[in-house]
Order: structure tokens, then C-alpha cells, then sequence
């Protein structure tokens, strides 16, 4: 049975759509990642299935449960971790995380969280000096400690440095390793490649594509550019069947290819026989990355968003 | 158990907070340290009262008032602000438990506070305490603190941020207690609308109604009805405006209170 359903998801404010028709299966022990730039919908949504906001329409299933008629229910089997940082400044660490726990029937080990997290040795520390990635790590803390089937985690490393990031990814890894289905949001593709076995890329309330991120990286990743130091235009004897194909662009010739192999037997042996230089050279696979970027632009291009 | 539990939790957050323990539990102890120094505690002209005997119950409302309106609308505002009230929102605690425990702990600090009030007037200022009004005095502690608290949540309710709920609270009751016989009391040569616009809302009433539990010049445990002299002390008129005001507010607050700071 899937963790999460939802399909045909609306939610507008406004007249602005912020989530439009959007459909996708969380499977259980899964870690889905949902990415996409600002305003893209991925907190709209991730507030839907938590049932702080009500969709427009569509149908939504978490756990089995609807969060608008079941809430109760799905916050004893649920963690959080929000968009925003919101804790008292005056508690402790270890008084937070107490406060949180006594909510829950069958809350875990508050020492143990405090481990996990890497919080322990400041666990009588005010929650008001701790740093940003600490504040973040406890806040995964109270999301962990009622022992939740599943959990949210809206953009937990926005805004920190890449040691904290290191040690929130750890965390979310192990957490996954123990069965919890992990549903994260996240303007990362890094992040995302570190951490997913199921991702979507939403632009504009919309899913780009969806898949493991391997497969999409197999499906969308086809093409290599070579590139090499030219001037400011092609040599004389430049190989005749290659010019068609070859731009010059600052300096530089660049060749886009699904298999470069035979391009770079082409060019080997030009340079062999002229004796041209080419250490310049380089060959780039495509990443996700680009595919990520090109897919945000080639959407926010199109004020449409998408089919009506 | 939980109700019990987070209520203890809302104490321990407000005996971390200096400045308001400071406005709530000290300032009323303060003035009413410096209004006897300032005014001699002697007989006041036109009244069978000496100075402490008319400030200690007017400052230990007033101390119920800062506890469970101006810090109650404050501190939940500040609350919302921060994200927190939308965070408990997302964990098992029934909201109507985490409301209740944040009045149940103003309600425990503005006993505490009225308590020392009380036995600071007494014990160092000879206030008289008249034992068979106490029931009455209790009563109409435990309203005012209800019809404040209810008061401090519609001005949460109603205004967005922290900081416009702080300038509102403050413009609400410091004109107020002017006009509601706490700072001072109404006297030959005040204009007779001052109490009558006094009379309009709670604070004057529960001022009155507790101050007249130390006040010999009225008869009575304060549980009969009023007399056409007004000789007898009844605090049974006081109690009903304060409880339409009370229930006016509860239902204002209910309608219009957010669990977040902005809405997308």
C-alpha cells in the first residue's frame, strides 16, 4: 500500500494556482523528494497532505487517513519538521524536546534522539544559542520523537552551511535505513540525488518529471558536449563534416552529441595529423542538475503553466 | 494530565521571561510601595480609607490584569509570530487543551501576584483584611481573571503581529485604569462622565467590586443584592458586566483566531 496518494491536487490563492492537478504515489520506507525553485507549490503541497491548508479539490490519502477529517489521527502517526524554524528561545534543548515528547503515546528515548541528532552534549544549552543547524537538528529531534510512520521535512538545510547540510542528510539517511517513509522538499538537486529513491520536479504547481533519480538521468541525460579553445573562429582544415555541427561561442567550439566517441575520433586524428592543439579540450555529460535548470526555465517561460 | 502538564510548561516559559515577570509580578507591588510613600498612608479626604487600604486591592486587580490580558494577548502573540502556535497545531495536542493551559497558567500567575499584593498591604502597610468578604473577593478574582483572559485572547484574535497586540493591549488599559479607580480615585472635583465611562467596560467594575471587599463604609459578605442607598456590598451587577463582556470576547475570539502569523 502506498505511504501517500493524491491525485488531481488543486489548491489556488488568490486566483494565483498554486498547485495545479498534481498527482503522485509515496510508496512505504520510500525517501520522495519533491524539487523545485521558489513558489513552485512544493510547500502548498507539503501543507495539504500535513492537513494544515485544505485542497480546492482533488483527492489526498496519508497513511490511509484524509488530513482533513482524520487529523487527529495522522499527528499521533506523523513527524514535522516546517518551512520556518519555531521554537521557544528560552527552553533548553533537553525542555523542548520533553515538551514535545509527552505528546505522543509511545514517544522514543529523548536521550536517544538527542544522540541521533547530535545534540546530546548540549542538551541543557537555551534553544535561544544554539546555530542554525543545531536549531534544525532539533527540530528534526521533535520530529522524530513520537516515533512517526512518516515525516515531513520542508527544506530542512535552507539556509545552512555545507557541514551542517552534511549532518542533516546523515541524519535523514539513518532515519530512512529504520523504515520511515520520508517525504522532503528541497531546492537542491544534490541534496535530492544524496538522499531520494523517488523524486519530482515541480514548476509552477506542476510536476516536470518524476521517477528514481537514476531513471530520470538515464531517460533525460542524452547528450555530451565536447568542448575546446578555438579563438574566435574555427581553424583553417577544421574536419568538413564536423562544421555543420560546431558553434563558436567565446573562444570556445562546442559539440553536442548523444555518443561523442566518433566526434572524438574525428578530432583526435585531426590534431594528430595538423598538429593542432587540443589540451583544452573537455567532454560533459549532461546532470540532472541541467536538466532541473533547463526544465525551470523552459516552464517560467510559459505564464501558461502548463495544459488548462 | 496533558492540560496539567503544558500548563506547568507555560509557567516555566513566563518565569523565563524577566520583563514580564517583572511587569506582571513586580510593578504592581512596586507602585503600591510608592503611592503609600508618595501619599503618606493616612486616612484619603472623603473617604474612611487610608492609603494602602484603597491601593492594595486596586493594584492586585491591576496585577490580575497585566497577567492575564497584557501578557496573555502578548506572549500568545508572540507565539504565533514565532511559528510555535502552527507547530503545536502539527503534534496531538488538541488546541483546545494547549488555549486552556495558557490561560490556566496566567490565571496561576496572576493569583500568585494578587497574593502578594495582598499580603505585602498587609503585613507591611496594616491593610485590613475583612474575613467574611473573602468568598465574594475570590469570586470576583476568578471573574476578572476569566473575563480579561478572554479579553487578552480577542485582542490576539484581532490584531496580526506581536507588536500592534503589545500598542493595543497598552492603549486599552492604561486609559482605562485611570478611569476605573486604580490609579486614582474619582474625587469632589472630577466630572461626573469620568465613571460613567469607567462603568462602560470590565475594568472598573472588577476594580470596584474587589476594592469594596476592603472597604468598611459598605455592608454585607457581598453576595446580597444591591440596596438604593448603596450601602450594601454586592457583587453581583459587577459580575454580570464583566461576564457579558467575557462572553462577548470568547465568542469574538473564537471567530476571527488564527493559528499562523500570515496567511499565504
Amino acid at each position: 500500500m502506498s505511504a501517500i496518494s493524491v491525485s488531481q491536487l488543486c489548491k489556488s490563492y488568490d486566483g494565483r494556482q498554486a498547485v495545479n492537478e498534481l498527482s503522485f504515489e509515496v510508496e512505504k520506507g520510500e525517501t520522495f523528494a519533491l524539487l523545485g525553485p521558489n513558489g513552485a507549490g512544493k510547500t502548498t503541497t507539503i501543507e495539504i497532505l500535513e492537513g494544515y491548508r485544505k485542497a480546492d479539490s482533488g483527492s489526498i490519502s496519508v497513511l490511509g487517513l484524509n488530513p482533513q477529517t482524520d487529523g487527529a489521527e495522522l499527528k499521533r502517526r506523523t513527524g514535522l519538521v516546517l518551512q520556518t524554524t519555531a521554537l521557544e528561545p528560552e527552553l533548553t534543548i533537553w525542555e523542548t524536546i520533553s515538551a514535545f515528547a509527552r505528546l505522543y503515546e509511545r514517544p522514543r528515548n529523548i536521550q536517544t534522539v538527542l544522540v541521533d541528532v547530535n545534540l546530546a552534549h548540549l542538551r541543557d544549552n537555551r534553544v535561544g544559542n544554539l546555530s542554525g543547524g543545531q536549531k534544525r537538528r532539533l527540530e528534526i529531534a521533535l520530529g522524530i520523537v513520537g516515533d512517526p510512520e512518516l515525516i515531513f521535512l520542508d527544506e530542512p538545510t535552507t539556509g545552512l552551511d555545507p557541514e551542517a547540510r552534511r549532518k542533516i542528510w546523515t541524519l535523514i539517511q539513518s532515519l530512512n535505513a529504520n523504515g520511515c517513509t520520508i517525504v522532503l522538499s528541497s531546492h537542491y538537486m544534490d541534496e535530492v540525488q544524496a538522499l531520494a529513491n523517488h523524486m519530482a520536479i515541480m514548476v509552477d504547481g506542476q510536476i516536470a518529471a518524476e521517477g528514481p533519480p537514476r531513471e530520470l538521468q538515464r531517460q533525460h541525460c542524452t547528450h555530451s558536449t565536447i568542448r575546446f579553445d578555438v579563438g574566435d573562429k574555427l581553424p583553417h582544415g577544421f574536419p568538413a563534416k564536423l562544421v555543420a555541427d560546431t558553434v563558436v561561442l567565446d573562444g570556445h567550439a562546442e559539440l553536442v552529441a548523444e555518443d561523442p566517441t566518433a566526434i572524438l575520433s574525428v578530432l583526435s586524428l585531426w590534431s594528430h595529423d595538423t598538429g593542432y592543439d587540443l589540451s583544452s579540450i573537455s567532454v560533459t555529460r549532461q546532470s540532472l542538475e541541467d536538466i532541473y535548470l533547463q526544465l525551470v526555465s523552459q516552464r517560467q517561460g510559459n505564464p501558461q503553466g502548463g495544459p488548462p | 494530565m496533558m492540560l496539567i502538564q503544558e500548563a506547568i510548561h507555560q509557567l516555566r516559559l513566563f518565569t523565563r521571561r524577566p520583563a514580564a515577570v517583572f511587569f506582571v509580578v513586580a510593578m504592581p507591588l512596586v507602585l503600591l510601595i510608592v503611592l503609600t510613600q508618595l501619599f503618606g498612608n493616612e486616612k484619603i479626604q472623603g473617604l474612611g480609607l487610608n492609603t494602602a487600604q484603597f491601593y492594595t486591592p486596586a493594584l492586585a486587580v491591576f496585577g490580575v490584569v497585566m497577567a492575564c490580558f497584557t501578557y496573555l494577548a502578548v506572549s500568545t502573540a508572540t507565539a504565533r509570530d514565532l511559528g510555535i502556535l502552527k507547530r503545536v497545531r502539527g503534534t496531538p495536542m488538541p488546541p483546545w487543551i494547549y488555549i486552556c493551559a495558557r490561560i490556566i497558567a496566567v490565571s496561576v500567575i496572576a493569583f500568585a501576584s494578587l497574593m502578594l499584593v495582598i499580603a505585602t498591604g498587609a503585613l507591611a502597610f496594616g491593610v485590613e483584611i475583612i474575613w467574611e468578604r473573602a468568598p465574594a473577593a475570590a469570586v470576583v478574582a476568578v471573574a476578572g481573571a476569566m473575563c480579561f483572559a478572554s479579553l487578552g485572547m480577542m485582542v490576539t484574535a484581532l490584531f496580526r503581529s506581536s507588536e500592534t497586540v503589545q500598542a493595543a493591549s497598552s492603549a486599552a488599559i492604561m486609559p482605562l485604569a485611570f478611569v476605573s479607580d486604580i490609579f486614582v480615585r474619582p474625587s469632589a472635583e472630577t466630572s461626573e462622565w469620568v465613571p460613567l465611562i469607567g462603568n462602560l467596560f470590565p475594568l472598573r467594575h472588577f476594580s470596584i467590586a474587589f476594592q469594596r471587599a476592603f472597604d468598611y463604609a459598605y455592608e454585607g459578605n457581598g453576595f446580597a443584592l444591591p440596596d438604593a442607598e448603596g450601602i450594601v456590598y454586592s457583587i453581583l451587577p459587577h459580575l454580570g458586566v464583566m461576564a457579558i463582556w467575557g462572553i462577548g470576547a470568547a465568542v469574538v475570539a473564537t471567530r476571527y483566531f488564527r493559528w499562523e502569523a500570515r496567511a499565504i
